[in-house]
């Protein structure tokens, strides 16, 4: 049976970058899953981090958080917005610590709105940490053909960004 | 490469169903992936039965948020795993992305399942996630996904079955 599990293209930063796209995504798969391990020039793990579709920055994205900081559990919500977000670690935290994040579009090349599944970990042995949980939705009815990952501040050297296609069949 | 992630079968309902089942599950893999992308006719909880069991030997843990709060839940001893509570898509039109995890599934202990669910609506919805705990010690060779309390699945409704390999 054939693998489905596909690599499309990969980017490990060699120098800083706002941001990382993917385009040209070919629609020859069913899901897409985009992992992430990254550190930024923000000063703690934030929201900062925002994930677009198709160069899209106009008000269809919506999501709900759930997310702990170590202490306290919270979740909150934004509806047509500009972005779906993503935690990642920031350069204040302990050195050489990464953090981890999966996002999940499943029927991509569709011609429904897209939902998206995150789930990211910002560990450092110390407080503002994050573990949590992202539900998206985004009133995007074309198929998904590029992904951009972007921070306001920049994206540190050796963040790595692995996008994959999967099959069903 | 070996093939690690490998689809075992999906469905994408023609007609609107109660329940979406994978059979005669092989126990060539080391864990078991459910993808399903559904909208239910009214609101309701999604779950799962595993070997078809509707005995009380499923119990789990969740973790949920609804844009205002977070919370956890329990329930113990119950006839179904949990998945996500999905809303009625007639008011809510937006699908629900679901996952499961399914670890060991051919080993000879208890299993351990972890279910994530994603169903934001622009203004309302949830984000959750879930520990299960089925307890038996057979290998799993069927999964049935069940849009609860006499609910179906509208058509269209996708899920899919990977398998995967640890070598």
């Amino acid at each position: 049976m054939a693998n489905t599990y596909t690599l499309i293209a990969s980017n490990t930063l060699s120098s800083s970058a706002t941001s990382v796209t993917f385009s040209a995504i070919p629609n020859t798969y069913t899901d897409l899953v985009l992992k992430v391990s990254a550190r930024t020039a923000n000063t703690v793990p934030s929201r900062t981090t925002r994930l677009r579709l198709n160069g899209l920055s106009t008000t269809i994205y919506s999501y709900t958080i759930i997310d702990g900081d170590g202490s306290t559990a919270t979740s909150t919500r934004a509806s047509s917005t500009t972005e779906s977000p993503v935690v990642v670690n920031g350069n204040s935290s302990t050195s050489s610590t990464f953090s981890n994040t999966e996002i999940y579009i499943p029927n991509y090349a569709g011609t429904t709105q897209k939902p998206i599944s995150t789930a990211y970990a910002a560990e450092n042995n110390a407080t503002a940490a994050a573990l949590g949980a992202v539900a998206s939705l985004v009133n995007l009815t074309s198929a998904v053909i590029s992904l951009e990952i972007s921070n306001s501040s920049n994206f540190l050297t050796g963040s790595s960004f692995f996008l994959y296609g999967i099959k069903n069949s | 490469m070996p093939a690690t992630y490998e689809p075992i079968a999906t469905t994408t309902l023609g007609s609107a169903a109660s329940s979406i089942s994978f059979s005669s599950i092989s126990s060539a893999y080391t864990d078991l992936r459910v993808v399903l992308v559904c909208q239910t006719a009214s609101n309701a909880n999604i779950a799962f039965r595993l070997n078809s069991d509707t005995g009380t030997n499923y119990s789990y843990t969740l973790l949920y948020g609804t844009g205002t709060s977070a919370a956890s839940f329990r329930d113990t001893s119950i006839t179904r795993g949990y998945i996500i509570a999905a809303d009625n898509a007639a008011t809510s039109p937006n699908w629900n992305l679901c996952t499961m995890d399914i670890f060991s599934y051919a080993g000879s202990t208890n299993k351990t399942i972890l279910t994530n669910g994603s169903n934001d609506k622009n203004g309302s919805g949830t984000v959750e996630a879930a520990v299960n705990l089925w307890r038996n010690a057979s290998a799993i060779n069927s999964v049935t996904l069940l849009a609860w309390n006499g609910v179906n699945f509208n058509t269209d409704t996708t899920a899919t079955l990977y398998g995967i390999k640890a070598a």
